[in-house]
């Protein structure tokens, strides 16, 4: 489904990607561990189209197509989601105004007519409620403006809630755990739990095992500067929580 | 260049189409005595009383004699020689729209006049170049005693009223655009609520430009008698010329003690109005007036809706929203003097600028030497849509009460790559995304009108956005 090949990335012309290769299939998920600094986050951004970064080198395929010629709406229409890290904070859009808007853009495929609608008002509301409670959220929030004066620990369940009602092909999930509490981590790994018979492929970057115990993956990737170098299932989760990441740096230096 | 060509071409279907022209008398080409002259016998049979037609006169010498304001923005290509002040539309003053020639109806039922109020007004004047057309109050409000009409039946039949306030809150020698207007003024409304009557819904006014070349003078007094409540809405539009327009209003609101008045503009002149209004309010002891001014039009605005403070507890609040783009300037903000104690303001400016637009806050704070405990915040947001734009803040405060609290602020924006990529990672076009963010920059406006208003503001944004990306 996404294939990521000899992939290179720079920022201002510092290469932060240095030849990753990837495959992430349907209903499977891929967690990507690593120190910080290591490109995780760049990754993840990379995949989504963020202007910032600029391909070197190498392929991302999704379902066959080239995604580096695609601009991140007409990724997320393929099916592509990612939940930020920092997610951004828009003054006067209502959480419920933005994501019905999302939500018919998405699903309205290649109709040229973008402002068409595929959801009724009423059915949307329906709809984002049922994943509100999902995500034990007061359904005031999604009247609320867009992140605006969410805590850290919202906003993040936002991403999640945001995630469960346009539904995707693959989540792209970026520290979607840190700085949230461990009843919160719990909450969000539910919430992505929730779509994982969806045949939903998660790519789950993190910092810390601990996600892991609610999330589990299929398989472990281990990124350090640049380069994921070590790969294995959810015991390297469990040996990087033991050991940290200095025996698997000191293999390859 | 294409763009702006859609743009146009896009105000031109929804706003600025043109209806056949039936004018019955006009002002020769130009301004002098004799202009004033003809509109004074223009006014009805017998024409306007003496009394007006010397303040028209004196206003005259004044806008003469004074020289053309050398701030703001740029006045040099209004040349008052090539205007027609005066346009008189062949139809009488109707009160049931079936009676309105078809094609002035016509076009006030594309701008979806009559449907508006048939939903959600207690009433309705519609102005068609010089003169008022069409003007119906609600009866119910009509026998509580609420006088909703033009300038000239309020002159006629309410004159004890209209001659104790009228010129009183703007003066004909305030300033060279206010001269002007009271030199020859015609339409507007003139509105009177009695003590302690709530008006719940809003009263309308619509002003249509339709000929070319013409400058439109409306001129609009209201009097809030003590406790009562009204909300006035006025909007604005005209047909795309490529000979520029004039527009001079002069608004004078007068709020008794206890009175509450809330003034609602939503301008959307076509891009070759000048824009030049003076808008001001008197507020006594508790009184509260609102000014809600939203300015998407024009090619020039200068305008500083403004309020005298003049008893204790009595409150100012002042939300200017402004979009310019290619070729626009919106100079615009607020003005309040703080002339009793206890009186507190508050002004909001909101502005975004694009495709080389410009828009400036400039607002004045004045506090009196006797004027204790005032309170008074001010607020500027600008948010700039490309490196061509330009925003500017002219704050000016004369605080003269050390008692005084007081505080600014003032942001200007840039839609950053983050925001953008984040509601396009969801979906959203770059266009749908741009919109979306500036929407909801003028959502503190927009949550302020009535819905069906704010319906319409949001569709006047998302046209001026069209074309954003490319």
């Amino acid at each position: 489904m996404l294939e990521i090949k000899d992939l290179h990335v720079s920022i201002d012309g510092k290469e932060i990607i240095k030849g990753v290769n990837l495959k992430v299939e349907k209903g499977k998920i891929h967690a990507i561990m690593g120190p910080n600094g290591s490109g995780k986050s760049t990754l993840a951004n990379v995949l989504m189209g963020h202007p910032k970064y600029k391909v070197e080198k190498g392929s991302i395929t999704f379902d066959g197509k080239n995604v580096l010629v695609m601009t991140p709406d007409q990724r997320a229409k393929a099916g592509m989601f990612l939940a930020f890290q920092y997610p951004v904070e828009v003054a006067g859009v209502s959480l419920f105004n933005f994501l019905r808007a999302a939500y018919n853009s998405i699903n309205n495929g290649h109709a040229k007519n973008i402002e068409k609608e595929v959801i009724s008002v009423l059915d949307f509301q329906k709809l984002l409620k049922e994943k509100v409670k999902l995500l034990q959220m007061d359904e005031s929030f999604i009247y609320r403006h867009l992140n605006e004066g969410f805590s850290g620990g919202e906003k993040k369940r936002v991403e999640i809630l945001q995630l469960a009602v346009l539904n995707p092909k693959i989540a792209i999930l970026d520290e979607t755990d840190s700085g949230l509490d461990i009843d919160s981590v719990k909450i969000v790994a539910n919430g992505v739990n929730d779509l994982k018979g969806t045949d939903m492929g998660v790519l789950l970057i993190t910092h810390y095992q601990r996600i892991l115990k609610y999330i589990k993956p299929d398989y472990v990737h281990v990124m350090i500067n640049g380069k994921i170098v070590k790969s294995g299932g959810e015991d390297l989760a469990e040996q990087l929580e033991q050991k940290g990441y200095d025996w698997i740096k000191e293999g390859i230096e | 260049m294409k763009q702006t060509l859609d743009i146009n071409k896009e105000y031109e279907e929804k706003y600025g189409f043109k209806v056949k022209d039936s004018r019955v008398a006009e002002t020769k080409l130009g301004l002098s005595t004799r202009t004033v002259d003809e509109i004074s016998d223009f006014k009805g049979e017998k024409g306007e009383y003496e009394w007006i037609h010397q303040f028209r006169l004196k206003a005259l010498e004044h806008f003469f004699a004074r020289p053309m304001p050398a701030w703001g923005g740029d006045l040099s290509k209004i040349n008052f020689d090539d205007i027609i002040y005066y346009i008189k539309p062949g139809t009488k003053m109707r009160e049931d729209w079936n009676d309105v020639p078809p094609e002035v109806k016509n076009t006030f039922d594309r701008l979806g006049i009559p449907e508006a109020e048939k939903k959600f007004l207690s009433g309705v004047g519609a102005q068609f170049d010089s003169e008022v057309v069409y003007h119906k109050l609600k009866e119910k409000l009509e026998k509580q005693g609420v006088i909703f009409v033009d300038p000239d039946t309020g002159l006629q039949k309410y004159p004890h009223i209209f001659k104790k306030y009228f010129g009183t809150v703007v003066p004909s020698d305030d300033n060279k655009f206010a001269s002007l207007n009271s030199a020859v003024f015609s339409g507007g409304s003139f509105i009177y609520i009695p003590k302690g009557v709530h008006v719940d819904m809003p009263l309308q006014a619509y002003f249509r430009i339709n000929a070319e070349g013409i400058g439109q003078f409306e001129r609009t007094l209201i009097i809030a008698d003590e406790g009562s409540k009204v909300h006035y809405i006025e909007g604005c539009t005209a047909p795309v010329y490529s000979k520029s327009s004039l527009h001079s209003a002069v608004v004078e609101i007068v709020a008794l003690p206890g009175a509450h008045i809330r003034y609602t503009t939503l301008q959307n002149w076509s891009k070759n109005v000048f824009n030049l209004v003076t808008k001001r309010a008197h507020a006594f002891e508790g009184a509260i007036v609102e000014w809600v001014d939203a300015n998407i039009g024009s090619c020039l605005t200068m305008k500083y809706p403004s309020v005298y403070l003049k008893g204790r507890n009595a409150r100012a609040d002042i939300l200017s929203v402004a979009f310019a783009g290619d070729g626009q300037h919106q100079d615009a903000g607020g003005k309040v003097y703080h002339l009793a104690p206890d009186t507190t303001s508050r002004i909001t400016s909101k502005s975004v600028s694009k495709d080389g637009g410009r828009t400036s806050y400039r607002g004045l704070l004045f506090v009196a030497k006797n004027a204790t405990n005032v309170k008074s915040s001010v607020r500027c947001d600008a948010l700039l849509l490309d490196e061509i734009s330009k925003t500017d803040t002219y704050p000016y405060n004369q605080i003269n009460n050390e008692t005084a609290t007081i505080t600014h602020e003032a942001t200007v924006g840039k839609i950053g790559d983050d925001q953008l990529f984040y509601l396009m990672s969801r979906g959203l076009t770059e266009e749908q995304a741009l919109n979306m963010v500036v929407v909801g920059f003028f959502e503190a406006f927009a949550k302020e009108i009535p819905l069906e208003y704010a319906i319409e503001f949001n569709k006047l944004i998302q046209l001026e956005m069209t074309g954003s990306v490319g």
